[in-house]
Parts: structure tokens; sequence; C-alpha cells
């Protein structure tokens, strides 16, 4: 089962691929997609007061965001010395570790090790990382076979579709429409709307396929520098299926999720669940330090470790954009999104929607790509005030619009795509008004010249009157009135 | 791909990053030392997952686990070769099958040579616990040689057994007390319920992928 390259949004407009680039045109046919508007609203509120309740406390819940924040900006400003510190352990502990700059490096990482074990099958627990360097797709062309495993996930392949969501994969789809996909996939299945028997149907069709997988792959939520031990957060118990019953396991995730001690895991586990999901916690917490250990009787007898870093070290060249990787992937923003919450995942063509994803994409895939994604925001700041580590997003997507419009400076060295969105006109514009601003005279005859022409301005001016009235200047200027009052006031 | 690692390396060292101290704000999770608030915690958080909790001593436990594979129904048991309560579960087994047919895999082989039963031919997995946590309602495994890892994961029910005595108030406060960090092994799994899921249409449905039953014997040692 391949991932196939066209994507489709719900209501049937194909735009092929999805792609960033394409955003304004994606957003505009989800937004005319009612069944998949419904479908979002009615998560995001159902996540939302999940969250509302697991933070009830709000003395609580500041305390806790505030230490998440520390713990993972103490942790990045360390970052070099604990990748050290996590290789070194994890070899000690008999876990193979490798690096890879890009997608393609982490694929021909993942295909070596395959082809070394004549692997054919690899189960997969969820992992953002993977659909990051698209893994399924890769390992198709080589003839391996990728088979998700978290129940999200499974619907998504069966569909040949991307999730529209880092922590509810198939959040875009009611149970109707999942029936839908099972029927078109799935050989003797009868349609149900029955949530727990298309959940069994789920669980019965992957059981054989965690007995023949060659190899599982997982992703990370922690990785121990201290004790070398890899932290994995679920329900399902896909993960640990992936992570137990296959002989070799691959666990891959990007160079930012690294921890200093293991006591940093529980406040920022408790952060993450909370966050994601309102869950106190979730039904499994998997602590990983080695393969089968000597007398041991079942376990993988490899464990592999793939660091990527995929623009990463670009976010981290300066501390404001460090910030972005503080994220553990917990999806909150996106349920606060008034855009997300609208025109739902898949509309911005990159693996991370919704707000961090317009904050972690320009640095994977780089800013003219991705210029429009960095506008689309009312920046209402709800984002920056749910988030646990507290990444301030509005702050970052103004300061990326800026890196979009103008060239690199002295205090910032140069992102991918910087100043892709310059414009000369605007930049004209912008300096004339400066000017202007800047030199009375002129500004109170152009001022002036408004008011004359008011009854001329078009009814009609392109994008900006397609949602508001166009603009009417007064038939007074400011300045006018004021020194009228003022002479009044005098006389 | 080791010049991959060193440009990596190059990339972060460049940006010289300012070493942040250690914080000073505490994390302050759940916390009490009276014995019965621990344990109310702990069976309400267990309860309100979805798991069943039975309580019971150690003197009656056979009996317990008696009464609980005959009235669940569990035909096929799979249990480990060792720990603190093994005779008691071997026990048990005994006492059931002197009226109801039992098959009992022993998880004594290698996994590849019980893979299969353990998949296809298996009611429930019998294990200990090492710990349990009452802020969260959580059970500690610690999977060794004598209970390998699938005995919790892979048949349809899990029995867990856990003594009173080792419930802790939480998470932070059991890795510090046991210093974890000297002696962690393959594997730790926190388990918290049975397996679920809301990936459809956020409605929770159990058994996912992992046991759709969770039976805890709570066993009173104080
Ligand atoms: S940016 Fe913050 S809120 Fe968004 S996914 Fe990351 S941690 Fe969660």
């Amino acid at each position: 089962m391949s991932q196939s390259d066209s994507n489709s949004l719900n209501n049937g407009v194909h735009i092929q691929p999805l792609a960033p680039e394409h955003f304004h045109q994606q957003a505009k046919a989800a937004l005319a997609d009612p069944q998949l508007r419904q479908n979002f609203r009615g998560a995001m509120d159902y996540l939302k007061d999940k969250r509302k309740l697991a933070f009830s406390d709000v003395a609580e819940e500041k305390h806790i965001r505030n230490l998440s924040e520390a713990i993972r900006q103490r942790c990045l400003s360390k970052l070099p010395d604990l990748l050290e510190q996590l290789e070194s352990n994890c070899i000690n502990n008999g876990i193979q570790v490798h690096w890879a700059e890009d997608a393609i490096q982490a694929n021909q990482i993942i295909a070596d090790i395959a082809q070394r074990h004549n692997a054919k099958e690899i189960i997969k627990g969820k992992s953002m990382v993977s659909e990051e360097i698209e893994l399924n797709h890769e390992m198709a062309k080589l003839g391996i076979n990728c088979l998700e495993s978290d129940m999200g996930e499974y619907i998504v392949q069966l569909d040949g579709d991307k999730p529209s969501h880092i922590i509810m994969p198939a959040i875009h789809k009611n149970k109707q429409e999942v029936s839908d996909t099972f029927a078109a996939h799935l050989d003797n299945f009868t349609p149900t709307i029955d949530v727990d028997e298309l959940i069994q149907t789920g669980r019965s069709r992957l059981r054989q396929k965690f007995q023949d997988a060659d190899i599982g792959l997982s992703g990370v939520n922690f990785a121990v520098a201290e004790t070398g031990t890899l932290c994995l957060v679920e329900n399902e118990g896909n993960g640990r299926m992936c992570t137990t019953v296959p002989d070799v396991h691959i666990a891959i995730t990007g160079i930012e999720k690294v921890v200093e001690f293991l006591t940093d895991v529980p406040p920022l586990y408790s952060a993450l669940t909370r966050s994601a999901t309102g869950q106190a916690i979730t039904t499994y917490f998997n602590m990983i330090t080695s393969p089968r250990r000597e007398g041991e009787l079942d376990g993988p007898q490899e464990v592999h470790l793939v660091l990527l870093d995929n623009g990463r070290t670009q976010a981290f060249q300066d501390e404001e954009m460090r910030k972005t990787l503080q994220c553990i992937r917990c999806g909150a923003c996106m349920n606060h999104c008034p855009v997300y919450t609208r025109i739902g995942g898949h509309a911005y063509g990159t693996v991370y929607p919704g707000p961090i994803g317009k904050i972690i994409s320009p640095h994977m895939m780089g800013l003219e790509k991705t210029k429009d994604l960095v506008t689309a925001s009312s920046l209402c700041g709800a984002c920056g005030e749910v988030c646990p580590v507290k990444i301030p997003i509005p702050e970052m997507l103004q300061r990326l619009r800026n890196e979009a419009k103008n060239p690199a400076t002295a205090a910032h060295p140069e992102i991918k795509g910087q100043a892709s969105a310059a414009s000369k006109t605007e930049m004209l514009a912008m300096k004339s008004f400066a000017y202007a601003a800047t030199h009375p005279a002129i500004y109170h005859l152009g001022s002036w010249s408004a008011t004359k022409v008011r009854g001329l301005i078009p009814s009609k001016l392109g994008a900006w009157t397609q949602c508001r009235s166009a603009p009417k200047p007064a038939s007074k200027t400011l300045h006018q009135l004021l020194k009228a009052s003022h002479k009044k006031d005098q006389s | 791909m080791s010049s991959s690692r060193e440009a990596i390396f190059a990339r972060l060292r460049d940006a010289n990053p300012k070493v942040k101290t250690m914080e000073t704000i505490a994390y302050q999770p759940w916390v009490s030392n009276e014995t019965e608030v621990l344990k109310t915690r702990f069976i309400d958080g267990l309860s309100a997952s979805h798991a069943e909790v039975l309580t019971t001593n150690r003197h009656a436990l056979n009996e317990t686990l008696k009464t609980l594979i005959i009235e669940k129904q569990f035909a096929r048991i799979a249990i480990g070769t060792g720990g603190d309560l093994h005779s008691e579960i071997v026990k048990a087994i005994s006492l059931v099958q002197i009226t109801h047919p039992l098959n009992i895999l022993q998880f004594d082989v290698d996994f590849a040579q019980c893979k299969s039963q353990l998949f296809n031919d298996i009611d429930a997995g019998i294990t200990h616990c090492r710990v349990g946590i009452a802020d969260t309602g959580t059970l500690v495994l610690w999977p060794d040689n004598t209970e390998p890892r699938t005995l919790s994961l892979i048949p349809p029910a899990h029995i867990a057994l856990i003594k009173r005595s080792t419930i802790v108030s939480n998470f932070a406060e059991l890795m510090v007390t046991e210093a974890w960090q000297n002696k962690m092994p393959t594997n730790i799994v926190l388990v918290s319920g049975p397996s679920k899921t809301a990936d459809i249409q956020q409605t929770l449905a159990y058994g996912a992928h992992g046991p759709s039953q969770l039976v805890v014997i709570l066993i009173e040692d104080m």
C-alpha cells in the first residue's frame, strides 16, 4: 500500500498535489466544504473543552507552562552537548545512532537497515518525522511496504491521504466516512457506523501484520541524554507493538527532542498529554533503553535511533527562532487557531499544519514555498496562550513575515528563501510613505488631496473589497478638524 | 554517515547558544503521605481509565485470582516464571484446573517460539507490577527475564498484581527515590488502563491494539 501522489480535499476539488504554494486555493476549497468544516468544528470544540478541564487550576497551569518552557529552553541551550551525551549513552546501551541532515539521508539510512535485513514489511507507530521524510513513499520505491498501525494513520493511509492533525490524523473524517474508506479498501467489511466495530476491524486487520513485520518503526517524544532512553507516549498500544514485537526497531526523531535529565520527563509529559487531549496521563508511557539484553526472551535484537536535522539547525541559529524547537508537538495551537479550525489541516499543504506548521515549515521547506502560510494568521494570540512550552508563535510569525519581505541583516543570519516575498511596488510605496510621513508639507498636501477625490474611489478594489466595503476618505483631514476645533476653543 | 554528523554539530556549535542554568521553578505534582488517600486515588484513577480493580490480601490472593479466571471464562492463560507472587499464581491456576480445563503458556522460551500462540491462542496474561502511582492511577511494569515485555501486551486481557505498599504519590518522586538514572532496564512501561483510541470522530473505544481489558488485583499488605 503506497501513498499516492495525488490528494484531494473532501469536496472533490483536486489540487495535485497539496502544497503550501497553493494555500489560498486549498483554503478556499476547504471553506466551501460543509462536511469538512463540521468535522473539524466538532473535533476542535471537543479537544478545547478537554484541555480546559485538564488545566482547571489557573495558577497550576501557569506554573507548569513556565516550568516546561524553562526545561525546554535549558535543554536547547545545551543541545550540542546533550546530543553527544545521548549518542554515547545510547551506544553504550547497544542502540545504534545515525545522523541525517535531510530527508534523503534519513530514508537512505532506513533503506540500508531494511535491506541488510532483507526486510519487506515495516510496521509503523505514529511518527510525524516519518511523514516529514515521506518514508512510506520512498520505501515503496524500493519494494519495501510501510504499514501504518495507529488507527488514525491507518485510515489516512487506506485513503492514500495525509494526516490532517498531528495528534488525531483522521480528524477530518466522521465515522460514516471511515466506514466508506474501509468498505472501499478492505475485503469482507460490512459497513457500519458503530465506532467500536470500526476499531475492532482495524485491530483484527493489523494483528497479523504485527506478527509478520520485519521492522517496527516509531517516533520519539523525549530522548533522555542522561540515560540514553527513548520515551514514547501513546494510548493504543501499537507503539508498544512496533517497538517490541519485530526483531528490529528503528526510532526516528528530530534532533531537538532531547532532554537533559530523566527528571525533565514527568513535567513535560504531564504538560503534553493535558494540552493534547486533556488526559492526565496516556494509557502507555514506554521507556526504551536498549535492545534485548542477555537472558531476555523478547524485544527487538536491534534498536536504531535516527536523528534528523532537516532545517532544525537553521531555526537554532538565533535565540528568537530557536524557540520554535521548544515544541513538544501537542497540537494545542491548532485546536485553538481560528484559521486551522475552519480550514483544517490539509489546506496548509505541509506535514505540520496550523500555527506550529507555519513557524517550523519555513525552516524545513524555505520561505519561498511557505510565505503565504506566515501571513495566514490574524495574530489573535490564542496559539501562544495555550502553548505548554510558551512559544511566542505570533511574534515568530511577524519575524518570519519580515524575513520573507526583507534581505538578511547583520543581526540575523540569512534563512532559506529570505526576502522571497519582497515586492518592488510595495517597497516603493512604503518608502514613499515614509518620506511623506517625515515631511509635513508633503503629507498635508497628500491628505488634503484625498479629501478632494473622495468621490472618485472605485467601489471595487480587487481582493480588498471581496469581503470589505471600499474605503472612503473623510471630507476633512484630521489635521483640519483639530485646527478648527482649536480655533473654536480659543474664540 | 559521519560527515552528516559533523555538519549538524558544526551548525549547532556555530550558533553558540548561551547555556541556561538549572531553572529555579520546581515541579509540583500531586502528593500525599496518607496511605488511605494514596490508595483511594490510585483506585479511582485506574477505575476512571476503565480498569477493573479488585482488592484482596496475600492470603486470599489465589482464591481471588481463581474466581476471576472462572468468572471471566479465561481458558488460556500466559504466565511468567518468577516474581514475588509467582507461587500464588501457580496455586490459583491449579485451583481452577480442579473444575475447569485451563491451557497454560509458561513464558520460558524465546519469543519466536511462542509468538503465534501469544497472538492467537491466549485469553489473558498475568504479570506483577513494580510500583503503583497514585496521582494518575498508573501501574509501573518493569519486564525482565521472568516476565517478558509481551506478556502484558499481546493477550487481549492483562491481569496485573500489585502490592499496596508499593504505591507512591507521583511519577517524578518515584524516579528520584529509586534513582532510576543509575539502573534503567531494557524497558519500563507505565500503564494507566486498557488500550484505547479516540481516533474515529473523538469517540472513545477500548481495545485498540493492546489489551482491551485490564484487571488490577490490589494486594493489601500493610
Ligand atoms: S507549538 Fe506549542 S502548542 Fe503548538 S504543538 Fe508545539 S508545543 Fe503544542
